[in-house]
């Protein structure tokens, strides 16, 4: 194999260009490139963009093999564009120590179709106790840098305070899972007139704000790096306002599902639409979308979620929050930000590759083509629009809430390290 | 309204005035009759499908079944597969397999007779579930109103107590507005829901002064536990401030009748006094309970496949 030679597409939607991928990296760029030996990918009236980089990924490998697998979820990523994921530590046994996150790491190695960058445990078993062995994760092979209890919050606040301020050691960021566990006992959705119509126990926006408002004032405080992730409330964002007002270093996420999806959906008490934090109201959408389009939300990360039929084909009480999200991500984000204007293709890079690439501290990621540069790249074809298919989606878990809608963007083709793992929108005969 | 009854919010005036008119002619029907038995829905198979105890609602549906001929099979929480942790799927294949023509079902978590539309393709009938609704308590509560007063239009309703894990209240609130009554709800601010500004209600924390003017006072079943959660500082303070002792009912006007869905906690929101009053209608709601439910089945499994009205 001697290259690729991307011919005609828009660099971040601006100025059409070929991009020539050697050994890894971008060799040439310009007009009217010579294809010599490299095979020729014919990118006319698509965008070329960074590989897009995943901070939220639940892989589900060590423990619910049967959900998804570290390869299958690499699949689902090149699919969906990405070139990185970083894996979330709520697997069994907990990513909470350097064993289990050199498996993880290892695996995705051997997957081939993504960097799965893995993320530590904040404490031990995600009990919320006693700190897990962080600098151990640093220092491994997976030389993690995100720490996170997703799933559940880092509720005590003084536990919170020493984990911001021991990972300063090694540049960590912890990224909170923001809700306050005792607002919400056995919640089960947004709490408001949806919920008490259907009978089903409130999640109030105040315990995810309330959480959000305490971390940024702990982060100010002490200095440290805070993410947080999937932000879901208008007054989140308000919060987000205020905490980057004063210069401190926090960023947060949004889901795609937050971007598109109201409260309204539980209506059917089809658990496909139950996760975590859940489904809000309509103005929460639209603030969201906003603070996405300002930058006062830093990210759109997928808090891809992949859960077995047994645990979704049941009462919506029973059933497991969560929704699968890597190969929409990039079609929502087009048609909740794109298409109305809100977001132009060198913001979807920024929030989609370059910003999470930094907060993740993956510097072979989030880079805009340039020659020399990695070959982490992504090509999307923005006019061609697909109709969701769950049984069509790449891993064995199918709950994905967007069934039967059709969305724009298709992700053609996925360089990882300048080799394609996904060529004319499908995985490359290496990686399938 | 569709194949099932799952809500009433579904029910417009017109069927949920159906209903009751049936039921007063199955009362007719009844009276008189050696054997207290219709032949209506003879061969057709009703399944009572109970996963939470409660012996008041399924002996209802049971006789309303077994009165109108129709075949009775019963799964309830002890005993049967529905409690060794088969999945509710499964259980409505089987439900599915052996014929159904309706499901009746009382279940903890709310919505979990939505899911068992999806699975069959019978009747299903909402017996209560979790803290949504109940809808056959909703129109038997009607019935017994209107059977009493004359009307529900223009009434107005207090309904007292733990509304928000009340499906009993949800329903009420439906369907006694469908038929153009005034509802005010009576609870301490924790037991509302966050979003209960948006129902076509009327909202007060002060029962004494809701009392006078009312024709109908709901109480609603508050448990005590319920104080281990913060709702209210102590069995004692709730029973001071919501419950219905004798002295809150002589603010009743004159004709204001008592109501309760049972099974009542005496002394907490309710005195025994007041239960065993003249005021009070609980014995007639449970001999309407019948009434009502032999209405819905026979509405939904008689006479043209899949409608009710
Ligand atoms: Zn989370």
């Amino acid at each position: 194999m001697t290259g690729w030679l991307i011919k005609g597409a828009s660099i971040l939607g601006r100025e059409r260009a070929d991009v020539l991928v050697e050994s890894g990296r971008i060799t040439g760029m310009g007009a009217d490139l010579a294809a010599g030996d490299a095979t020729v990918v014919d990118a006319d009236g698509q965008i070329l963009l960074p590989g897009l980089v995943d901070l939220h990924t639940h892989l589900r490998e060590p423990g619910r093999e049967d959900a998804e697998t570290v390869a299958s979820g690499s699949r689902a990523a090149a699919l969906g564009g990405f070139t990185a994921v970083c894996a979330m530590a709520n697997t069994d046994p907990v990513a909470d120590t350097a064993g289990v996150v050199e498996q993880v790491w290892s695996l995705g190695r051997d997957a081939g179709l993504v960097d799965v960058q893995p993320i530590g445990a904040v404490t031990v078993g995600l009990a919320g106790s006693q700190l897990a062995e962080l600098g151990a994760m640093a220092a491994s092979a997976a030389k993690v840098r995100i720490f996170s209890d997703d799933g559940h919050c880092v509720s005590d606040p003084r536990l919170m305070r020493r984990a911001l301020e021991y990972v300063k050691a090694f540049d960590g960021v912890i990224a909170q899972h923001a809700e306050e566990p005792s607002l919400t006992a056995g919640a089960q959705m947004h709490e408001g007139a949806v919920s008490a119509r259907l009978g089903l126990a409130g999640w109030p926006a105040v315990a995810e704000e309330a959480i959000i408002a305490r971390d940024a004032l702990l982060a100010g405080h002490v200095g440290s790096r805070l993410h947080v992730c999937h932000v879901s409330t208008a007054g989140s964002v308000e919060i987000l306002r205020w905490a980057k007002s004063k210069g401190w270093r926090v960023t947060a996420e949004v889901c795609p599902h937050h971007l598109l999806l109201t409260d309204e959906l539980a209506g059917s008490y089809d658990p496909v639409y139950k996760v975590n934090p859940p489904l809000r109201t309509a103005d929460d959408v639209a603030a969201l979308r906003q603070g996405l389009a300002e930058g006062i939300i830093d990210v759109v990360a997928t808090d891809h979620a992949p859960h077995t039929l047994e645990d979704k084909e049941c009462e919506w009480s029973a059933a497991r929050p969560g929704m699968l999200g890597l190969q929409t991500a990039l079609p929502i984000v087009i048609h909740t930000m794109v298409e109305p204007g809100a977001l132009d293709w060198d913001g979807v890079a920024e929030r989609m590759s370059r910003t999470p690439a930094r907060i993740a501290g993956l510097t072979e990621h989030g880079r805009d083509p340039a020659v020399g540069g990695p070959a982490n790249l992504t090509l999307v074809d923005p006019a061609a629009r697909w109709t969701v298919v769950p049984s069509e989606l790449a891993g064995p878990s199918r709950n994905t809430p967007y069934s039967g809608m059709t969305l724009p963007g298709v992700v053609t083709a996925t360089f990882l390290h300048g080799r394609p793992t996904v060529l004319g929108g499908k995985l490359t005969e290496s990686a399938s | 309204m569709n194949r099932h009854l799952l809500s009433a919010a579904d029910l417009d005036r017109d069927t949920a005035t159906l209903i009751l008119d049936t039921a007063r002619g199955m009362a007719a029907a009844m009276t008189g009759r050696e054997v207290r038995k219709l032949p209506t829905l003879r061969g057709r198979t009703v399944v009572n499908l109970f996963y939470e105890d409660s012996t008041r609602t399924r002996v209802s549906f049971e006789a309303a079944a077994k009165r109108l001929s129709a075949d009775v099979v019963t799964f309830s929480a002890k005993g049967s597969s529905v409690s060794k942790g088969e999945s509710l799927k499964d259980t409505a294949l089987t439900l599915q397999a052996m014929g159904a023509d309706a499901v009746v079902v009382r279940h903890s978590a709310s919505g979990a007779p939505h899911r068992l539309t999806e699975w069959l393709d019978g009747s299903v009938v909402n017996a209560g579930d979790g803290t949504h609704e109940h809808p056959t308590q909703a129109l038997l509560d009607a019935y017994t109103i209107r059977e009493r007063m004359g009307r529900l239009e223009g009434l107005r309703v207090a309904i007292v107590g733990d509304v928000l894990h009340s499906r009993v209240a949800r329903s009420n609130v439906h369907l006694l507005t469908t038929f153009g009554a005034d509802v005010t709800l009576v609870a301490p601010p924790t037991l509302l829901p966050v979003g209960v500004t948006d129902w076509p209600v009327d909202v007060s924390y002060d029962l004494d002064g809701v009392l006078p003017k009312v024709d109908v006072v709901m109480m609603l079943r508050v448990q005590r536990e319920r104080m281990n959660d913060s709702f209210f500082p102590s069995a004692r303070e709730y029973s001071r401030r919501y419950g219905l002792d004798t002295a809150r009912m002589a603010r009743l006007p004159g004709e204001a009748i008592v109501m309760h869905p049972g099974p009542m906690i005496r002394g907490m929101e309710i005195a025994a006094e007041v239960a065993d009053s003249a005021r009070s209608v609980i014995v007639d709601q449970v001999a309407n309970g019948v009434l009502v439910r032999m209405a819905v089945l026979y509405l939904l499994l008689s006479g043209e496949k899949g409608s009710m009205a």
